[in-house]
């Protein structure tokens, strides 16, 4: 009996040891949870954050640019403030507030860093620099803001700000996290991937306290960040400058377009707003400023407001007719007022003398003849086949779509098709009679300043057009800007056709546009009025010039302005002699714009 | 000078092999413990851990040397004198020594300080081994069992004073000792045996389930055997004195301080609050486990290296040993403890006097109960009791102590040819 125990204390020991083993086998080889938690407990991944890409105008000038600002940082633990009354005068702060940061910054945690004083400017950050050293426990952070160096653009550029809880959910590819600046609007939202770069990530490692130990495996798993690609932009920030001083104080936008390659060279939204206040902690007060001004300062008109295009479409009537065979520049009219209302021109009017007084009836009569072709005996169905036929050929002019602009929001305005009518009126139950105001722009038609531009540079290009956009070159590579934008795009009306259109525009600024006429620079214009129930008509004008080799095209809309022949007209003259002469030689007319007397 | 060169040839190389494999085992990692790649320091440099424990090791190997060359008889002699000596030392020691978190554990001056606590217990074992060495000395005996009962809890008594429980604990390890001397097999039943259902008593919530099996066995036991009336009543009484003491642990536990009940409440759950009294238990598990098979590598570390483990260098020693070893690591030491405890059994086996004899399992007691308790607390089988990984951890006391309870067995081995005959 006694002989066993020591054989039975043998066992004992040896199966303590083996349960030991198999409890460490469970958790060091079986059980990955605790490596895992060991990761979390000693690791810590830092985010390097790359620089974003500059942002140039079409020549060059800087136009975004990042600017770093300091935040003062406090470990509280480590803080020792000395004489109260010196740290205040010296980090110009009052008491209270240091008290009240101060506690804050101790209840979010007494080791790890929090902010004390947010937002030295970089002259601020120098005076503070050497009283730094006398206080341990503080030290200074830098922070990239987006910044401006001239006030402008604010619509074209676009904001960053922190990215939303939806957007984060739709990054599915994980780039973002929490507290991430992204691209809200504009340039800075539609070229976020570009411009963002490429985060870099650092793994260091923490003690138990949070205080970093240095890099893990030597930096092994590290990757430095990348930065953004410079975005050069089509803007002429000279011809936008000047376009915004114009329209200060109106509503209302300006679009112009190179037309021979489709670039924006200035896009301006009135009322505006300086694009520096939507950034750095500012940000969220001043959007919700901006956001409840009743002026709406943040709609950004060019691609998102729609109006009538007004008789600046019948131009597009001309085209289609002569394109149809159904006018020819002999086509005659007369202006029978019973018809639709007109004001007095010599009668009757061929399709040079309807374009120049913009004569209504000429149109009506027209129009008709394009839509009721009596391809059916039915007239209603006549109407309903003539109706989206036409809308086809008007659509290829880039209207009743967006454009495709790289901006998002932008409208697509509206050409009605037979559906419409279907709609309100019941198919079969609407003929001639009822859409006959389409022939000059009026009734159910919507288009944008935008749409209205790229009007004017098919017009000058005799045909075509190129997707209008805001970027030049990225990296200074002009072919890396997305294809679709070097993508000639025709409207499917013969170039010969123009010419006529081209000399009838010419010869209406005289008359309609007066004030829009220069000496030795032949632009060729169309004044518009878009109706506005609500107040006085809107005044639109589009042009280019110059007429033979034009350079720039342009669209003006000026929001209860009246007559198109007088604000609108008067600004894209000055703006086209701006852009093509760089001077202004009629400072009367720059000064009668600038004063915004349009009504008397 | 003959017999000493004999006794060379006859000491245990094994055990003697398997204890400096461990002091250095140890040794390494505590520079690990200490070791920070941004201040790099070197493993001698005594202003850290690992160089303080070198200075350690080398003065026990100084006290190994004189252990190894002083007569055989001075240990057996000297016993009591030794006992007598530390049990004076241990009453002392609360009225002059330091007070460290409430507790009083080294004495000394200075610098140089002990802890009595460690060493008393290879003073229990040689005043245990003189005791109980006379043949006639029968641990199924009752007067024989007060005495020897006697000299054990005479220091656990003076070390609760400190109070240390952890290191008082330790020596009911020497219960293993009385185990092999012949105190009866029930005492051991009927120890385990309440110790497991004090275990499931505190482990399972719901009493009502452990009161169900009880009546559910007592019912069998009743059933199986003769119907007699004595017996139905012995166990029922049985049964009912059972669930009586199953449900007086839980009002006994919320009589015991906060500390101590978190303590045991953590071995069963130890995520009931892993910030605050499971946090020990919890990054240690955390830093073994994340070891994997073989390890982040030697100094490679980062929960220990950077404190997320409390205690690293000492009680929580294994692991370092465990994150940067991984299970291979923990395997081999393990293993070097259990062939150490082995070799050591069968040391004790071939004694010729039953003093060497009872003095070995002494060692092997000892031994045995801190390398399963601070390695089982480490991973969470055991509550978080603060007792040393033997050779492994930190600190003078400890080794020192360690390696004269070890290096006096392995001088009474080495002697066991010189010495008489007397085994029962």
């Amino acid at each position: 009996m006694r002989d066993q125990r020591p054989a039975i204390i043998l066992i004992v020991i040896f199966l303590v040891s083996g349960v030991l083993l198999v409890k460490l086998f469970a958790i060091q080889v079986l059980d990955d949870s605790f490596l895992k938690r060991a990761e979390s407990n000693a690791i810590q991944r830092v985010v390097d954050h790359p620089y974003r890409g500059l942002i140039y105008d079409r020549t060059g000038k800087l136009m975004v640019f990042n600017n770093p600002i300091f935040d003062l940082m406090v470990v509280p633990r480590e803080f020792n403030v000395g004489d109260t009354a010196r740290f205040c005068e010296l980090f110009h702060i009052s008491k209270e507030e240091l008290i009240e940061k101060y506690n804050a910054a101790k209840s979010y945690s007494k080791v790890k860093p929090s902010p004390l004083i947010k937002q030295f400017s970089t002259t601020d950050f120098a005076r503070i620099q050497d009283f730094l050293v006398d206080y341990p426990g503080l030290f200074i952070l830098t922070r990239n803001v987006r910044s401006y160096p001239a006030p402008t653009t604010a619509h074209a550029l676009g904001y960053i700000g922190e990215i939303s809880a939806g957007q984060l959910e739709k990054d599915t590819a994980g780039y973002y996290s929490q507290g991430d600046y992204t691209g809200l609007s504009g340039l800075e939202k539609y070229y976020e991937n570009e411009l963002r770069g490429k985060k870099g990530v650092k793994y260091k490692m923490v003690n138990v306290r949070g205080v970093d130990k240095g890099p893990f495996k030597e930096g092994e798993y590290d990757t430095i960040s990348i930065a953004g690609q410079n975005l050069t932009s089509t803007i002429d920030l000279e011809l936008q400058q000047y376009g915004e001083m114009l329209m200060n104080g109106k509503t209302g936008s300006v679009v112009a377009i190179e037309p021979k390659t489709g670039e924006i060279l200035a896009m301006i939204s009135a009322p505006f707003y300086d694009p520096n206040q939507l950034t750095g902690s500012e940000f969220g007060k001043t959007y919700r400023k901006l956001n409840n001004d009743g002026s709406k300062p943040l709609f950004n008109r060019p691609i998102m407001a729609t109006y009538p295009p007004g008789s600046i479409f019948k131009i597009v009537q001309s085209l289609i007719g002569l394109q149809e065979g159904i006018l020819t520049p002999n086509t005659t009219f007369a202006c029978n007022k019973s018809l639709v209302a007109c004001h007095n021109h010599p009668n009757p009017v061929n399709l040079f003398g309807a374009i120049r007084n913009s004569c209504n009836p000429y149109y009506h009569q027209a129009f008709r003849q394009i839509i009721n072709q009596e391809v059916s005996s039915n007239t209603f169905k006549d109407t309903e086949i003539g109706l989206n036929a036409w809308r086809e050929k008007v659509l290829k002019f880039g209207l009743g779509a967006p454009l495709g602009i790289d901006m998002s929001g932008e409208k697509g305005g509206d050409v009605p098709s037979s559906k419409l009518y279907d709609r309100v009126y019941g198919a079969g139950h609407w003929k001639y009679s009822t859409i006959y105001s389409l022939s000059i722009g009026q009734g159910e038609m919507q288009v944008t300043p935008l749409q209205m531009a790229n009007l004017a540079a098919i017009f000058a290009n005799k045909g075509y057009y190129f997707t209008p956009h805001l970027v030049k070159a990225l990296d200074g590579n002009p072919k890396k800007i997305p294809a679709k934008f070097q993508e000639k795009r025709s409207v499917g009306i013969d170039a010969h056709h123009f010419d006529l259109i081209q000399d009838a525009m010419a010869e209406a600024i005289y008359g309609t546009a007066n004030r829009a006429v220069m000496k030795d620079l032949v632009i060729a214009g169309k004044t518009g009025t878009a109706q506005n129930p609500h107040g006085e008509d809107h005044s639109v004008f589009i042009a280019f010039a110059p007429k033979e080799n034009p350079k720039i095209a342009i669209a003006v809309y000026v929001e209860n302005a009246g007559w198109g022949g007088r604000a609108a007209a008067s600004t894209a003259s000055l703006m086209i002699e701006k852009y093509i002469r760089r001077t202004i030689s009629r400072p009367e007319l720059q000064d009668y714009v600038i004063a915004g007397n349009f009504m008397n | 000078m003959k017999e000493s060169e004999v006794q060379i040839n006859r000491v245990d190389w094994i055990a003697v092999s398997i204890y400096f494999a461990l002091v250095m085992i140890g040794w390494f990692n505590i520079y690990a413990v200490v070791y920070d790649s941004q201040v790099e320091k070197s493993i001698f440099d005594l202003s850290i851990s690992s160089g303080k424990q070198l200075m350690w090791i080398g003065t026990a190997i100084g006290l190994i040397t004189l252990i190894m060359v002083a007569d055989y008889r001075f240990f057996e002699n000297l016993s009591l004198v030794i006992y007598l000596i530390f049990l004076g030392i241990l009453v002392v020691t609360p009225i002059f020594g330091k007070e460290v978190n409430g507790q009083i554990l080294s004495i000394g001056v200075g610098e140089f300080r002990i802890q009595p606590g460690e060493f008393a217990k290879f003073a229990t074992a040689l005043a245990l081994a003189k005791v109980m060495e006379r043949p006639t000395f029968d641990l199924s005996k009752r007067n024989y069992q007060f005495i020897a009962f006697g000299v054990l809890l005479v220091p656990v008594a003076l070390i609760l004073l400190q109070p240390d429980t952890g290191t008082a604990m330790v020596y009911f390890s020497l219960l293993i000792m009385f185990y092999r001397e012949g105190l009866p097999q029930w005492y051991y039943v009927l120890g385990i045996g309440s110790v497991s259902i004090t275990l499931l008593a505190l482990g399972v919530d719901n009493n009502l389930y452990l009161a169900a099996i009880i009546v559910f066995m007592v019912g069998i036991l009743i059933y199986m055997g003769k119907k007699s009336w004595q017996r139905i009543l012995a166990f029922s009484l049985i049964g009912i004195g059972l669930i009586a003491y199953i449900y007086s642990i839980d009002f006994v536990v919320s009589k015991l301080p906060l500390h101590q009940q978190n303590r045991i409440m953590v071995l069963f759950n130890p995520d009931i609050d892993p910030l605050g009294v499971g946090w020990n238990v919890t990054q240690s598990k955390i830093a073994i486990g994340s070891g994997g098979l073989l390890g982040k590598g030697y100094l490679e570390g980062t929960q220990t290296k950077f404190d997320f483990v409390p205690e690293q260098d000492t009680d929580f020693i294994f692991c370092t040993l465990g994150e940067e070893f991984g299970w291979l690591g923990s395997f081999v030491v393990i293993s070097l403890f259990a062939g150490l405890l082995y070799r050591l059994v069968i040391m004790a086996e071939r004694q010729k006097t039953r003093f060497s004899r009872i003095y070995g399992y002494g060692v092997v007691s000892i031994l045995f109960f801190h390398f399963m308790v601070n390695i089982a607390m480490t991973i969470g089988l055991f509550p978080v009791v603060g007792i040393p990984l033997p050779f492994f951890s930190y600190g003078g006391s400890s080794l020192w102590s360690f390696t004269v309870l070890l290096f006096i067995f392995i001088k009474l081995d080495s002697s066991r040819a010189s010495q008489l005959g007397r085994i029962s």
